[in-house]
């Protein structure tokens, strides 16, 4: 059984992070961060040409974890590869030694660095859960039986903070459904919001870790007001990191304050570090964790 | 509805006609001339361009409507310039140029780039409501077409780039599954959006597509 099956199984409050593949075949940096990560996490996600910007396989950086004992979550967008595609992604990771999948629907591709090239989109990330969870079952998509069968730990994601909030709420529960086992969340600064998704959450039964990003400054929070999705950080902890004297140690109390906070409303944490991977584990020390 | 078309730039289409001196313009009658890429003010203008470009136009004409069969009689007329024309340049979406290219024995151009099929809102605006999908599924979606509202195409609700209700693919384009959502909601339907849907099926959709009439 895998490290995260089993933590989540176990009710033990779960730590996840989550690191890039790099632009390229020099993998030194990004296996050093998840060295560095190795005993703090759980699992490390692994991201899929994040942003629609070209970069090393996901599939490939997980199965390098896996190789150095690192439980990975390996993400899978539906951006780019039709079902084909995916449901052999999906037998090639389980062979490689991948037991976690995080299915996503992506972004779109004009938003990254090949916006002329041609967006599938063939599945949503509904449609994928359905198809890991019929591989699971010994069937493809299209019926048609397979010689031995893979075993996954199903991950989706949600948006505690998106506006309106019900057509998340309704496509979450389809996620469940469709088999997803457990949820990372988009980033939440806003603990009593959270606590109100996580009232409505609470009847699937299913395990939701908390996405946090720590606010590296205040033009980094601004930024994602304005551009990120679902992404809200309250105007007081703005404030708060604006007229701090040592920001690096206010982003630290502000990160491990939040983790405190939402710690009892949910089943982990996940840490998107983005460019800061390897001082998580300063974040898991300052939240006690 | 309207094929909706934009104007090639002169240089792609002095390009595409290269060495051939004697042209013939044909517009059409219909979506060009609605679109004001390709009605007789804008054939008269190409006909100055190319003939300030070096071109001798033999001869051009407005078809009713470029991609019905009344095209083969049109051409048949005009014959006669036809023969002495190097090349034919079609003013019209890619169906009129197919037509014309179909019943002539002339090298046959677009002068225009075909965009989408739309569906006239505020008078002169077109929006894409259609993709022609051949498995509708308005049934589910409060008449919004997710397949094309939605960039992504998503058949199980918004993604989590949906921001106030917009697209994140360009903000100031609505998200379809808000606008869904707020319909169904409305229409006291939401049971409908909470269905899980099946992925689309392409094969329905394998080019290129025939059909007949119902018998």
């Amino acid at each position: 059984m895998g490290k995260l099956r089993e933590a989540l199984q176990s009710g033990k409050f779960v730590v996840s992070a989550e690191i890039a593949p790099p632009k390229g075949v020099d993998v030194s940096e990004m296996l050093e961060s998840a060295e560095l990560l190795k005993h703090r996490v759980d699992a490390l996600n692994v991201t899929d040409q994040q942003s629609s910007v070209m970069r090393l396989g996901s599939l490939a950086c997980a199965h390098l974890l896996v190789e150095r004992g690192i439980e990975p979550i390996f993400q899978m967008t539906a951006r780019d590869r039709n079902r084909i595609a995916l449901q052999s992604d999906l037998l090639s990771a389980h062979v490689m030694g991948i037991e976690n999948v995080l299915c996503l629907t992506g972004d779109y591709v004009t938003l990254g660095d090949h916006p002329q090239a041609k967006p599938v989109f063939d599945l949503d990330s509904v449609a994928l859960l359905q198809a890991a969870r019929g591989l699971e079952q010994g069937h493809d998509m299209s019926g048609k039986e397979l010689k031995g069968t893979p075993k996954f730990l199903l991950g989706a994601t949600v948006t505690p903070g998106a506006n309106p909030l019900e057509p998340q709420l309704i496509k979450m529960e389809k996620k469940v459904k469709a088999g997803a086992q457990f949820f990372q969340t988009q980033a939440v600064y806003e603990p009593g919001k959270f606590e109100a998704f996580m009232k409505f959450a609470e009847q699937f039964k299913v395990p939701v870790i908390v996405g946090i990003i720590p606010l590296k400054s205040v033009g980094m929070a601004r930024f994602m007001n304005k551009n990120v999705a679902g992404v809200h950080v309250p105007e007081d902890v703005i404030s708060e990191l604006g007229q701090s004297e040592d920001k690096y140690k206010k982003t630290l109390e502000i990160t491990a304050r939040l983790i405190k906070q939402m710690k009892g409303m949910c089943q982990g944490v996940h840490l998107m570090a983005i460019g800061w991977e390897q001082k998580v584990p300063e974040f898991l020390d300052a939240a006690g964790l | 509805m309207y094929t909706i078309t934009k104007q090639k730039p002169s240089a792609e289409v002095l390009e595409s006609l290269g060495g051939a001196r004697n042209i013939y313009i044909i517009g059409c009658g219909t979506c060009a001339t609605v679109c004001r890429t390709g009605g007789k003010a804008e054939v008269v203008e190409m006909k100055k361009r190319l003939e300030e470009a070096g071109k001798a136009v033999t001869g051009w004409m407005v078809i009713p409507t470029a991609c019905d069969s009344m095209t083969r009689d049109a051409l048949e007329e005009e014959a006669a310039k036809l023969k002495q024309s190097d090349a034919v340049l079609v003013m019209s979406c890619a169906f009129g140029v197919q037509k014309v290219a179909d019943n002539s024995e002339n090298v046959v151009l677009p002068a225009l780039d075909t965009l989408f099929f739309g569906m006239e809102g505020a008078p002169g605006q077109f929006s894409e409501v259609c993709v022609q999908c051949g498995e509708c599924v308005l049934a589910d979606t409060g008449g919004i077409c997710p397949i094309t509202i939605c960039p992504k195409g998503l058949v199980n609700g918004p993604c989590g780039g949906t921001r106030d209700g917009k697209c994140e693919v360009d903000s100031s384009k609505d998200c379809a599954w808000t606008l869904i959502y707020n319909r169904l909601k409305k229409e006291g339907r939401l049971d409908r959006m909470r269905r899980t849907q099946k992925s689309k099926n392409f094969q329905a959709m394998t080019r290129p597509r025939r059909g007949a009439c119902a018998q």
